[in-house]
Protein backbone atom coordinates (compact mmCIF):
# COMPACT_ATOMS: atom_id res chain seq x y z
CA UNK A 1 0.00 0.00 0.00
CA UNK A 2 1.06 3.58 -0.56
CA UNK A 3 -0.81 6.74 0.21
CA UNK A 4 -0.93 10.12 -1.49
CA UNK A 5 -2.01 12.93 0.85
CA UNK A 6 -3.15 16.25 -0.59
CA UNK A 7 -1.84 19.09 1.56
CA UNK A 8 -4.26 21.79 2.69
CA UNK A 9 -2.63 25.24 2.66
CA UNK A 10 -2.95 28.87 1.60
CA UNK A 11 0.34 28.98 -0.37
CA UNK A 12 2.09 30.32 2.75
CA UNK A 13 1.44 27.88 5.61
CA UNK A 14 0.52 24.24 5.93
CA UNK A 15 -2.94 23.92 7.47
CA UNK A 16 -2.87 21.75 10.60
CA UNK A 17 -5.73 19.61 9.29
CA UNK A 18 -3.10 18.03 7.03
CA UNK A 19 -1.47 16.56 10.16
CA UNK A 20 -4.73 14.75 10.87
CA UNK A 21 -4.91 13.47 7.32
CA UNK A 22 -1.35 12.14 7.64
CA UNK A 23 -2.44 10.46 10.89
CA UNK A 24 -5.22 8.68 8.99
CA UNK A 25 -2.70 7.74 6.26
CA UNK A 26 -0.42 6.21 8.91
CA UNK A 27 -3.26 4.04 10.14
CA UNK A 28 -3.79 2.79 6.59
CA UNK A 29 -0.09 1.97 6.34
CA UNK A 30 2.56 2.12 3.62
CA UNK A 31 4.67 5.00 2.34
CA UNK A 32 3.16 8.43 2.63
CA UNK A 33 3.70 11.02 -0.09
CA UNK A 34 2.35 14.53 0.38
CA UNK A 35 1.38 16.64 -2.62
CA UNK A 36 1.62 20.40 -2.23
CA UNK A 37 -0.02 22.17 -5.17
CA UNK A 38 -0.16 25.94 -5.33
CA UNK A 39 1.76 29.00 -6.37
CA UNK A 40 4.81 30.16 -4.47
CA UNK A 41 4.17 27.31 -2.07
CA UNK A 42 7.79 26.26 -1.48
CA UNK A 43 7.62 27.05 2.24
CA UNK A 44 4.58 24.79 2.55
CA UNK A 45 6.48 21.97 0.87
CA UNK A 46 9.41 22.49 3.28
CA UNK A 47 7.00 22.34 6.22
CA UNK A 48 5.34 19.21 4.84
CA UNK A 49 8.75 17.54 4.53
CA UNK A 50 9.28 17.91 8.29
CA UNK A 51 5.97 16.27 9.21
CA UNK A 52 6.35 13.03 11.09
CA UNK A 53 5.78 9.94 8.95
CA UNK A 54 6.03 11.59 5.53
CA UNK A 55 8.47 9.89 3.16
CA UNK A 56 8.25 12.19 0.16
CA UNK A 57 6.84 15.57 -0.77
CA UNK A 58 5.79 16.49 -4.30
CA UNK A 59 5.62 20.21 -4.96
CA UNK A 60 3.62 21.46 -7.96
CA UNK A 61 4.22 25.20 -8.05
CA UNK A 62 2.41 26.91 -10.91
CA UNK A 63 -0.05 29.72 -11.69
CA UNK A 64 -2.62 27.09 -12.63
CA UNK A 65 -2.79 25.87 -9.02
CA UNK A 66 -2.77 29.22 -7.21
CA UNK A 67 -6.45 29.15 -6.23
CA UNK A 68 -6.82 25.37 -6.07
CA UNK A 69 -9.44 25.31 -8.83
CA UNK A 70 -10.96 21.83 -8.75
CA UNK A 71 -10.67 21.29 -12.52
CA UNK A 72 -6.90 21.87 -12.55
CA UNK A 73 -6.11 20.20 -9.23
CA UNK A 74 -8.08 17.09 -10.14
CA UNK A 75 -6.24 16.74 -13.46
CA UNK A 76 -2.91 17.14 -11.64
CA UNK A 77 -3.76 14.54 -8.99
CA UNK A 78 -4.96 12.09 -11.65
CA UNK A 79 -1.69 12.56 -13.54
CA UNK A 80 0.27 11.79 -10.36
CA UNK A 81 -2.08 9.05 -9.11
CA UNK A 82 0.16 6.28 -10.46
CA UNK A 83 0.41 3.34 -8.11
CA UNK A 84 -0.99 4.90 -4.95
CA UNK A 85 -3.60 2.65 -3.38
CA UNK A 86 -5.21 5.49 -1.42
CA UNK A 87 -5.59 9.17 -2.25
CA UNK A 88 -6.46 11.26 0.80
CA UNK A 89 -7.62 14.82 1.26
CA UNK A 90 -9.08 16.69 4.21
CA UNK A 91 -12.87 16.96 4.27
CA UNK A 92 -12.59 20.74 3.96
CA UNK A 93 -14.27 22.77 1.25
CA UNK A 94 -11.06 22.36 -0.79
CA UNK A 95 -10.91 18.58 -0.40
CA UNK A 96 -14.64 18.11 -0.89
CA UNK A 97 -14.42 20.18 -4.06
CA UNK A 98 -11.73 18.34 -6.02
CA UNK A 99 -11.61 14.82 -4.52
CA UNK A 100 -14.81 13.43 -6.12
CA UNK A 101 -13.55 14.78 -9.44
CA UNK A 102 -10.36 12.74 -9.02
CA UNK A 103 -12.37 9.67 -8.04
CA UNK A 104 -14.62 9.91 -11.10
CA UNK A 105 -11.70 10.44 -13.48
CA UNK A 106 -9.96 7.37 -12.04
CA UNK A 107 -13.23 5.40 -11.98
CA UNK A 108 -12.52 4.84 -8.29
CA UNK A 109 -15.11 5.05 -5.51
CA UNK A 110 -14.79 7.82 -2.95
CA UNK A 111 -15.48 7.35 0.73
CA UNK A 112 -16.27 10.74 2.26
CA UNK A 113 -15.41 12.08 5.72
CA UNK A 114 -13.93 8.97 7.26
CA UNK A 115 -13.81 9.16 11.04
CA UNK A 116 -11.91 5.94 11.66
CA UNK A 117 -9.65 3.51 9.79
CA UNK A 118 -10.50 -0.14 10.48
CA UNK A 119 -8.10 -1.49 7.86
CA UNK A 120 -6.89 -0.51 4.39
CA UNK A 121 -10.26 -1.38 2.87
CA UNK A 122 -12.61 -0.64 5.75
CA UNK A 123 -13.54 2.70 7.24
CA UNK A 124 -16.08 4.29 9.53
CA UNK A 125 -17.98 7.39 8.57
CA UNK A 126 -20.93 9.34 9.91
CA UNK A 127 -24.17 9.26 7.91
CA UNK A 128 -27.54 10.95 8.47
CA UNK A 129 -25.91 14.03 9.99
CA UNK A 130 -23.96 11.92 12.44
CA UNK A 131 -27.05 10.13 13.75
CA UNK A 132 -25.54 6.83 12.59
CA UNK A 133 -22.02 5.59 12.00
CA UNK A 134 -21.53 3.30 9.01
CA UNK A 135 -18.66 0.86 8.64
CA UNK A 136 -18.03 0.61 4.91
CA UNK A 137 -15.74 -1.56 2.87
CA UNK A 138 -14.33 -1.08 -0.60
CA UNK A 139 -12.16 -3.70 -2.27
CA UNK A 140 -11.15 -1.57 -5.27
CA UNK A 141 -7.38 -1.34 -5.76
CA UNK A 142 -7.56 2.45 -5.76
CA UNK A 143 -9.72 4.53 -3.47
CA UNK A 144 -10.21 8.20 -2.81
CA UNK A 145 -10.93 9.21 0.79
CA UNK A 146 -11.72 12.47 2.50
CA UNK A 147 -10.82 12.64 6.17
CA UNK A 148 -12.73 14.33 8.97
CA UNK A 149 -9.90 16.23 10.64
CA UNK A 150 -11.44 16.36 14.10
CA UNK A 151 -11.61 12.55 14.26
CA UNK A 152 -7.83 12.02 14.04
CA UNK A 153 -5.18 13.43 16.36
CA UNK A 154 -2.65 15.10 14.10
CA UNK A 155 0.87 13.71 13.81
CA UNK A 156 3.82 15.80 15.01
CA UNK A 157 4.74 18.79 12.86
CA UNK A 158 8.43 17.99 13.28
CA UNK A 159 10.39 14.79 13.20
CA UNK A 160 10.32 13.86 9.54
CA UNK A 161 12.98 14.54 6.95
CA UNK A 162 11.36 13.81 3.62
CA UNK A 163 12.81 14.85 0.30
CA UNK A 164 11.03 17.50 -1.73
CA UNK A 165 10.63 16.77 -5.42
CA UNK A 166 9.42 19.44 -7.80
CA UNK A 167 6.69 18.39 -10.19
CA UNK A 168 6.53 20.29 -13.44
CA UNK A 169 3.21 18.89 -14.62
CA UNK A 170 1.01 21.83 -15.62
CA UNK A 171 -2.68 21.13 -15.93
CA UNK A 172 -4.79 24.09 -16.88
CA UNK A 173 -8.19 22.92 -18.04
CA UNK A 174 -9.03 26.47 -19.13
CA UNK A 175 -12.72 26.05 -18.30
CA UNK A 176 -12.79 27.87 -14.97
CA UNK A 177 -11.15 30.95 -13.56
CA UNK A 178 -10.80 32.63 -10.19
CA UNK A 179 -12.61 35.95 -9.90
CA UNK A 180 -12.14 36.92 -6.27
CA UNK A 181 -12.62 36.02 -2.67
CA UNK A 182 -13.79 37.58 0.55
CA UNK A 183 -12.09 35.92 3.45
CA UNK A 184 -13.14 36.60 7.00
CA UNK A 185 -10.31 38.34 8.82
CA UNK A 186 -9.91 37.50 12.45
CA UNK A 187 -7.14 37.40 15.02
CA UNK A 188 -8.96 34.62 16.82
CA UNK A 189 -8.06 30.98 16.19
CA UNK A 190 -9.71 29.13 13.36
CA UNK A 191 -12.95 27.36 14.33
CA UNK A 192 -12.02 23.83 13.33
CA UNK A 193 -8.65 23.85 15.09
CA UNK A 194 -9.39 25.98 18.19
CA UNK A 195 -9.06 24.42 21.66
CA UNK A 196 -12.05 26.39 22.87
CA UNK A 197 -15.11 27.44 20.87
CA UNK A 198 -17.89 29.70 22.07
CA UNK A 199 -20.98 29.79 19.85
CA UNK A 200 -24.11 31.88 19.81
CA UNK A 201 -27.59 30.96 18.61
CA UNK A 202 -30.87 32.61 17.87
CA UNK A 203 -31.05 33.66 21.53
CA UNK A 204 -28.33 36.24 20.85
CA UNK A 205 -31.05 38.42 19.31
CA UNK A 206 -28.84 40.23 16.80
CA UNK A 207 -25.34 40.44 15.39
CA UNK A 208 -24.22 43.28 17.68
CA UNK A 209 -24.89 41.15 20.73
CA UNK A 210 -22.19 38.71 19.56
CA UNK A 211 -19.79 41.32 20.96
CA UNK A 212 -20.22 39.80 24.43
CA UNK A 213 -19.10 36.44 23.04
CA UNK A 214 -16.06 38.01 21.35
CA UNK A 215 -14.99 39.45 24.71
CA UNK A 216 -15.13 36.07 26.42
CA UNK A 217 -13.46 34.45 23.41
CA UNK A 218 -10.53 36.86 23.57
CA UNK A 219 -10.00 36.09 27.26
CA UNK A 220 -10.03 32.35 26.62
CA UNK A 221 -8.20 32.40 23.29
CA UNK A 222 -11.32 30.86 21.79
CA UNK A 223 -12.85 30.85 18.33
CA UNK A 224 -16.42 32.11 17.89
CA UNK A 225 -19.06 30.06 16.11
CA UNK A 226 -22.79 30.20 15.55
CA UNK A 227 -25.78 27.96 15.02
CA UNK A 228 -27.53 27.81 11.68
CA UNK A 229 -30.45 29.71 13.20
CA UNK A 230 -28.14 32.63 13.99
CA UNK A 231 -26.67 32.52 10.48
CA UNK A 232 -30.08 32.26 8.81
CA UNK A 233 -31.29 35.22 10.89
CA UNK A 234 -28.40 37.23 9.44
CA UNK A 235 -26.63 37.83 12.79
CA UNK A 236 -23.26 36.54 11.55
CA UNK A 237 -21.71 35.22 8.32
CA UNK A 238 -22.06 31.61 7.22
CA UNK A 239 -18.37 30.80 7.71
CA UNK A 240 -19.08 30.87 11.46
CA UNK A 241 -21.72 28.16 11.21
CA UNK A 242 -21.15 25.02 13.29
CA UNK A 243 -23.28 22.05 12.34
CA UNK A 244 -24.16 19.46 9.75
CA UNK A 245 -24.14 22.02 6.97
CA UNK A 246 -21.39 24.14 8.47
CA UNK A 247 -18.17 23.27 10.22
CA UNK A 248 -17.53 20.21 12.33
CA UNK A 249 -15.65 21.08 15.51
CA UNK A 250 -14.36 19.01 18.41
CA UNK A 251 -12.56 21.37 20.80
CA UNK A 252 -11.64 20.66 24.42
CA UNK A 253 -14.33 23.09 25.51
CA UNK A 254 -17.47 24.11 23.61
CA UNK A 255 -19.67 26.81 25.10
CA UNK A 256 -23.14 27.01 23.51
CA UNK A 257 -24.88 30.28 24.28
CA UNK A 258 -28.55 30.79 23.44
CA UNK A 259 -28.51 27.67 21.28
CA UNK A 260 -31.46 25.30 21.60
CA UNK A 261 -29.56 22.28 20.25
CA UNK A 262 -31.20 21.19 16.98
CA UNK A 263 -29.92 17.84 15.65
CA UNK A 264 -28.18 19.68 12.83
CA UNK A 265 -26.18 21.75 15.32
CA UNK A 266 -25.35 18.81 17.59
CA UNK A 267 -23.96 16.98 14.54
CA UNK A 268 -21.29 19.65 14.33
CA UNK A 269 -20.11 19.79 17.92
CA UNK A 270 -21.10 16.74 19.93
CA UNK A 271 -17.60 15.26 19.79
CA UNK A 272 -16.30 18.18 21.86
CA UNK A 273 -14.60 17.04 25.06
CA UNK A 274 -16.51 19.29 27.45
CA UNK A 275 -19.75 21.02 26.51
CA UNK A 276 -21.24 23.95 28.40
CA UNK A 277 -24.73 25.22 27.64
CA UNK A 278 -26.11 28.57 28.72
CA UNK A 279 -29.79 28.94 27.91
CA UNK A 280 -32.79 30.38 29.70
CA UNK A 281 -35.06 27.55 28.51
CA UNK A 282 -34.33 24.64 30.82
CA UNK A 283 -36.09 22.25 28.42
CA UNK A 284 -33.69 23.09 25.56
CA UNK A 285 -32.27 19.88 24.02
CA UNK A 286 -28.74 21.27 24.27
CA UNK A 287 -28.81 20.44 28.00
CA UNK A 288 -29.10 16.74 27.13
CA UNK A 289 -25.58 16.75 25.71
CA UNK A 290 -24.03 19.39 27.97
CA UNK A 291 -21.60 18.41 30.71
CA UNK A 292 -22.40 21.66 32.50
CA UNK A 293 -25.68 23.42 31.99
CA UNK A 294 -26.53 26.86 33.28
CA UNK A 295 -30.16 27.91 33.07
CA UNK A 296 -29.87 31.67 32.91
CA UNK A 297 -30.45 34.76 30.83
CA UNK A 298 -27.40 34.87 28.59
CA UNK A 299 -27.29 38.68 28.70
CA UNK A 300 -26.59 38.45 32.43
CA UNK A 301 -24.60 35.22 32.53
CA UNK A 302 -22.13 35.94 29.70
CA UNK A 303 -20.97 39.36 30.96
CA UNK A 304 -20.66 37.83 34.45
CA UNK A 305 -18.60 34.99 32.99
CA UNK A 306 -16.45 37.56 31.23
CA UNK A 307 -15.81 39.41 34.49
CA UNK A 308 -14.88 36.24 36.37
CA UNK A 309 -12.39 34.79 33.93
CA UNK B 1 -31.15 27.46 -22.41
CA UNK B 2 -31.92 24.13 -20.88
CA UNK B 3 -31.22 23.24 -17.25
CA UNK B 4 -31.01 19.74 -15.84
CA UNK B 5 -31.85 19.39 -12.15
CA UNK B 6 -30.99 16.01 -10.60
CA UNK B 7 -32.89 15.37 -7.36
CA UNK B 8 -32.95 12.67 -4.69
CA UNK B 9 -35.68 11.10 -2.58
CA UNK B 10 -34.45 10.91 1.02
CA UNK B 11 -35.80 10.66 4.54
CA UNK B 12 -37.54 13.90 5.55
CA UNK B 13 -35.05 16.17 7.29
CA UNK B 14 -37.23 16.43 10.40
CA UNK B 15 -37.11 12.68 11.02
CA UNK B 16 -34.62 11.46 13.60
CA UNK B 17 -33.51 8.16 12.10
CA UNK B 18 -33.05 4.99 14.13
CA UNK B 19 -30.53 2.28 13.56
CA UNK B 20 -32.00 -1.21 12.94
CA UNK B 21 -31.56 -3.70 15.75
CA UNK B 22 -29.46 -5.99 13.52
CA UNK B 23 -27.13 -3.08 12.60
CA UNK B 24 -27.78 -3.61 8.89
CA UNK B 25 -28.79 -0.02 8.29
CA UNK B 26 -31.19 2.66 9.41
CA UNK B 27 -34.86 1.84 9.72
CA UNK B 28 -36.77 3.52 6.88
CA UNK B 29 -40.01 1.53 7.20
CA UNK B 30 -42.99 3.89 7.51
CA UNK B 31 -40.72 6.92 7.68
CA UNK B 32 -41.74 10.12 5.92
CA UNK B 33 -39.74 10.64 2.72
CA UNK B 34 -39.20 13.92 0.90
CA UNK B 35 -37.07 15.71 -1.64
CA UNK B 36 -33.54 16.30 -0.28
CA UNK B 37 -33.46 19.93 1.00
CA UNK B 38 -30.42 20.88 -1.12
CA UNK B 39 -32.27 19.54 -4.19
CA UNK B 40 -35.23 21.81 -3.39
CA UNK B 41 -32.82 24.73 -3.46
CA UNK B 42 -31.54 23.51 -6.85
CA UNK B 43 -35.08 23.34 -8.28
CA UNK B 44 -35.83 26.80 -6.90
CA UNK B 45 -32.69 28.27 -8.49
CA UNK B 46 -33.61 26.78 -11.85
CA UNK B 47 -37.13 28.18 -11.58
CA UNK B 48 -35.79 31.63 -10.70
CA UNK B 49 -33.47 31.52 -13.73
CA UNK B 50 -36.48 30.64 -15.86
CA UNK B 51 -38.49 33.51 -14.37
CA UNK B 52 -35.61 35.84 -15.25
CA UNK B 53 -35.76 34.64 -18.83
CA UNK B 54 -32.31 33.04 -18.72
CA UNK B 55 -33.62 29.50 -18.84
CA UNK B 56 -36.21 28.13 -21.23
CA UNK B 57 -36.65 24.55 -20.08
CA UNK B 58 -36.13 22.74 -16.78
CA UNK B 59 -35.75 18.97 -16.78
CA UNK B 60 -35.75 17.20 -13.40
CA UNK B 61 -34.15 13.78 -13.13
CA UNK B 62 -33.86 11.24 -10.36
CA UNK B 63 -32.02 7.95 -10.04
CA UNK B 64 -33.94 5.85 -7.56
CA UNK B 65 -36.93 3.69 -6.73
CA UNK B 66 -40.34 3.93 -8.37
CA UNK B 67 -41.56 6.02 -5.43
CA UNK B 68 -39.13 8.79 -6.42
CA UNK B 69 -41.82 9.76 -8.97
CA UNK B 70 -43.43 11.63 -6.04
CA UNK B 71 -40.39 13.88 -5.72
CA UNK B 72 -40.25 14.41 -9.49
CA UNK B 73 -43.93 15.46 -9.39
CA UNK B 74 -43.02 17.88 -6.61
CA UNK B 75 -40.22 19.30 -8.75
CA UNK B 76 -42.69 19.76 -11.62
CA UNK B 77 -45.19 21.41 -9.25
CA UNK B 78 -42.42 23.83 -8.32
CA UNK B 79 -41.72 24.65 -11.95
CA UNK B 80 -39.80 21.88 -13.74
CA UNK B 81 -41.26 21.30 -17.22
CA UNK B 82 -40.74 17.56 -17.44
CA UNK B 83 -38.86 14.82 -15.69
CA UNK B 84 -37.01 11.55 -16.06
CA UNK B 85 -36.76 8.70 -13.57
CA UNK B 86 -33.96 6.20 -13.94
CA UNK B 87 -35.61 3.48 -11.94
CA UNK B 88 -33.53 1.19 -9.78
CA UNK B 89 -33.96 -0.61 -6.50
CA UNK B 90 -30.21 -0.81 -5.98
CA UNK B 91 -28.78 1.46 -3.31
CA UNK B 92 -27.28 3.71 -5.96
CA UNK B 93 -23.95 5.29 -5.02
CA UNK B 94 -22.50 8.62 -6.18
CA UNK B 95 -20.20 7.24 -8.90
CA UNK B 96 -23.00 5.12 -10.39
CA UNK B 97 -25.46 7.99 -10.14
CA UNK B 98 -22.96 10.33 -11.81
CA UNK B 99 -22.54 7.83 -14.68
CA UNK B 100 -26.31 7.60 -15.15
CA UNK B 101 -26.55 11.40 -15.08
CA UNK B 102 -23.76 11.66 -17.65
CA UNK B 103 -25.83 9.46 -19.98
CA UNK B 104 -28.81 11.78 -19.45
CA UNK B 105 -26.60 14.83 -20.08
CA UNK B 106 -25.40 13.25 -23.34
CA UNK B 107 -29.03 12.88 -24.45
CA UNK B 108 -30.43 16.15 -23.17
CA UNK B 109 -27.41 18.41 -23.71
CA UNK B 110 -28.25 20.95 -20.99
CA UNK B 111 -26.11 24.07 -20.68
CA UNK B 112 -26.37 24.04 -16.92
CA UNK B 113 -26.79 21.27 -14.38
CA UNK B 114 -27.88 22.44 -10.93
CA UNK B 115 -27.98 19.95 -8.07
CA UNK B 116 -27.71 19.82 -4.30
CA UNK B 117 -24.24 19.74 -2.75
CA UNK B 118 -25.10 16.64 -0.76
CA UNK B 119 -27.99 14.40 0.20
CA UNK B 120 -28.85 14.27 3.88
CA UNK B 121 -28.89 10.47 4.01
CA UNK B 122 -25.42 9.44 2.83
CA UNK B 123 -23.84 12.89 3.34
CA UNK B 124 -21.42 12.03 0.53
CA UNK B 125 -21.09 15.37 -1.24
CA UNK B 126 -19.74 13.74 -4.42
CA UNK B 127 -22.30 13.44 -7.22
CA UNK B 128 -22.07 16.94 -8.72
CA UNK B 129 -18.28 16.95 -8.81
CA UNK B 130 -18.22 13.43 -10.29
CA UNK B 131 -20.74 14.37 -12.99
CA UNK B 132 -18.66 17.44 -13.83
CA UNK B 133 -15.55 15.28 -14.15
CA UNK B 134 -17.23 12.64 -16.32
CA UNK B 135 -18.71 15.24 -18.68
CA UNK B 136 -15.59 17.42 -18.72
CA UNK B 137 -17.58 20.35 -17.36
CA UNK B 138 -16.31 22.95 -14.89
CA UNK B 139 -17.94 23.02 -11.48
CA UNK B 140 -19.14 25.65 -9.05
CA UNK B 141 -19.74 23.81 -5.80
CA UNK B 142 -21.43 25.03 -2.58
CA UNK B 143 -22.99 27.97 -4.41
CA UNK B 144 -24.50 30.92 -2.57
CA UNK B 145 -24.95 33.03 -5.69
CA UNK B 146 -25.30 32.14 -9.38
CA UNK B 147 -25.19 34.62 -12.27
CA UNK B 148 -25.46 33.54 -15.89
CA UNK B 149 -24.30 36.03 -18.51
CA UNK B 150 -22.43 36.09 -21.84
CA UNK B 151 -22.13 32.34 -22.16
CA UNK B 152 -20.55 32.00 -18.74
CA UNK B 153 -21.72 31.44 -15.21
CA UNK B 154 -20.30 33.22 -12.18
CA UNK B 155 -20.66 31.24 -9.00
CA UNK B 156 -20.00 32.55 -5.49
CA UNK B 157 -18.98 29.61 -3.32
CA UNK B 158 -19.18 29.08 0.42
CA UNK B 159 -15.65 28.07 1.42
CA UNK B 160 -14.16 27.45 4.86
CA UNK B 161 -12.60 30.89 5.17
CA UNK B 162 -15.45 32.90 3.62
CA UNK B 163 -16.57 33.28 0.01
CA UNK B 164 -14.87 32.61 -3.31
CA UNK B 165 -16.14 33.58 -6.73
CA UNK B 166 -15.26 31.62 -9.86
CA UNK B 167 -16.26 32.02 -13.48
CA UNK B 168 -17.07 28.92 -15.48
CA UNK B 169 -17.59 28.36 -19.17
CA UNK B 170 -20.88 26.68 -20.14
CA UNK B 171 -22.00 23.96 -19.97
CA UNK B 172 -21.27 23.77 -16.24
CA UNK B 173 -22.30 22.02 -13.06
CA UNK B 174 -23.42 24.02 -10.03
CA UNK B 175 -24.06 22.50 -6.60
CA UNK B 176 -26.20 24.39 -4.13
CA UNK B 177 -25.49 25.47 -0.58
CA UNK B 178 -28.11 26.55 1.92
CA UNK B 179 -28.03 30.28 1.45
CA UNK B 180 -28.49 30.27 -2.33
CA UNK B 181 -32.23 30.85 -1.99
CA UNK B 182 -35.31 30.00 0.02
CA UNK B 183 -37.41 27.46 -1.85
CA UNK B 184 -41.08 28.25 -2.43
CA UNK B 185 -43.97 25.96 -1.63
CA UNK B 186 -45.92 24.36 -4.45
CA UNK B 187 -49.42 25.82 -4.89
CA UNK B 188 -52.40 23.51 -5.23
CA UNK B 189 -53.13 24.47 -8.87
CA UNK B 190 -49.47 23.82 -9.71
CA UNK B 191 -49.59 20.45 -7.97
CA UNK B 192 -52.61 19.56 -10.13
CA UNK B 193 -50.87 20.80 -13.30
CA UNK B 194 -47.76 18.80 -12.46
CA UNK B 195 -49.75 15.58 -12.70
CA UNK B 196 -50.11 16.17 -16.43
CA UNK B 197 -46.48 17.03 -17.10
CA UNK B 198 -44.39 14.34 -18.85
CA UNK B 199 -42.46 11.87 -16.69
CA UNK B 200 -40.26 9.39 -18.59
CA UNK B 201 -39.15 6.21 -16.87
CA UNK B 202 -35.91 4.59 -17.99
CA UNK B 203 -33.96 1.55 -16.86
CA UNK B 204 -30.22 1.85 -16.07
CA UNK B 205 -29.65 -0.67 -18.86
CA UNK B 206 -31.28 1.75 -21.38
CA UNK B 207 -28.47 4.15 -20.51
CA UNK B 208 -25.80 1.46 -20.55
CA UNK B 209 -24.78 2.06 -16.95
CA UNK B 210 -24.14 -0.34 -14.12
CA UNK B 211 -25.40 0.92 -10.78
CA UNK B 212 -24.08 -1.99 -8.71
CA UNK B 213 -22.60 -0.61 -5.47
CA UNK B 214 -18.81 -0.67 -5.18
CA UNK B 215 -18.74 0.26 -1.53
CA UNK B 216 -20.51 -2.15 0.80
CA UNK B 217 -21.93 -1.30 4.18
CA UNK B 218 -20.70 -3.79 6.76
CA UNK B 219 -22.71 -2.40 9.63
CA UNK B 220 -24.44 0.70 10.89
CA UNK B 221 -24.30 1.68 14.55
CA UNK B 222 -25.62 4.40 16.80
CA UNK B 223 -22.97 7.01 17.55
CA UNK B 224 -21.68 6.97 21.13
CA UNK B 225 -24.34 8.65 23.25
CA UNK B 226 -23.44 11.68 25.29
CA UNK B 227 -25.16 11.70 28.58
CA UNK B 228 -26.46 14.86 30.15
CA UNK B 229 -24.15 16.23 32.82
CA UNK B 230 -25.03 18.46 35.68
CA UNK B 231 -26.83 21.76 35.99
CA UNK B 232 -24.83 24.41 37.75
CA UNK B 233 -26.52 27.07 39.85
CA UNK B 234 -24.36 30.08 39.07
CA UNK B 235 -21.61 31.48 36.89
CA UNK B 236 -19.22 31.12 39.85
CA UNK B 237 -19.97 27.42 40.08
CA UNK B 238 -19.52 27.06 36.32
CA UNK B 239 -16.11 28.76 36.35
CA UNK B 240 -15.07 26.63 39.34
CA UNK B 241 -16.09 23.39 37.61
CA UNK B 242 -14.35 24.33 34.36
CA UNK B 243 -11.16 25.21 36.24
CA UNK B 244 -11.01 22.52 38.88
CA UNK B 245 -13.12 19.59 37.68
CA UNK B 246 -12.92 19.61 33.88
CA UNK B 247 -9.61 21.54 33.91
CA UNK B 248 -10.28 23.05 30.49
CA UNK B 249 -9.66 26.72 31.29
Amino acid sequence: MSVLVYAEHDNATLNKVTLSVVAAAKEIGGDITVLVAGKGCGAVAEAAAKVDGVSKVLCADNDAYEHQLAENIADLVVELAGDYSHILAAATTTGKNFAPRVAALLDAPQISEISDVVDGDTFKRPIYAGNAIATVKCADAKKVLTVRGTSFDGVAEEGGSASVENVDVVKDAGISSFVGEELAKSDRPELTSADIVISGGRGMGNGDNFEILYKVADKLGAAVGASRAAVDAGFVPNDMQVGQTGKIVAPNLYIAVGISGAIQHLAGMKDSKVIVAINKDEEAPIFQVADYGLVADLFEAVPELDSKL
Amino acid sequence: MKVLVPIKRVVDYNVKVRVKADNSGVDLANVKMAMNPFCEIAVEEAVRLKEKGVVTEIVAVSIGPKAAQEQLRTAMALGADRSILVETDEEAQPLGIAKALKAIVDEEKPELVILGKQAIDGDNNQTGQMLAALTGMPQGTFASEVNVADGKVKVTREIDGGLQTVELSLPAVVTTDLRLNEPRYASLPNIMKAKKKPLDVKAPADLGVDLAPRVTTEKVEMPPERSAGVKVGSVDELVDKLKNEAKVI
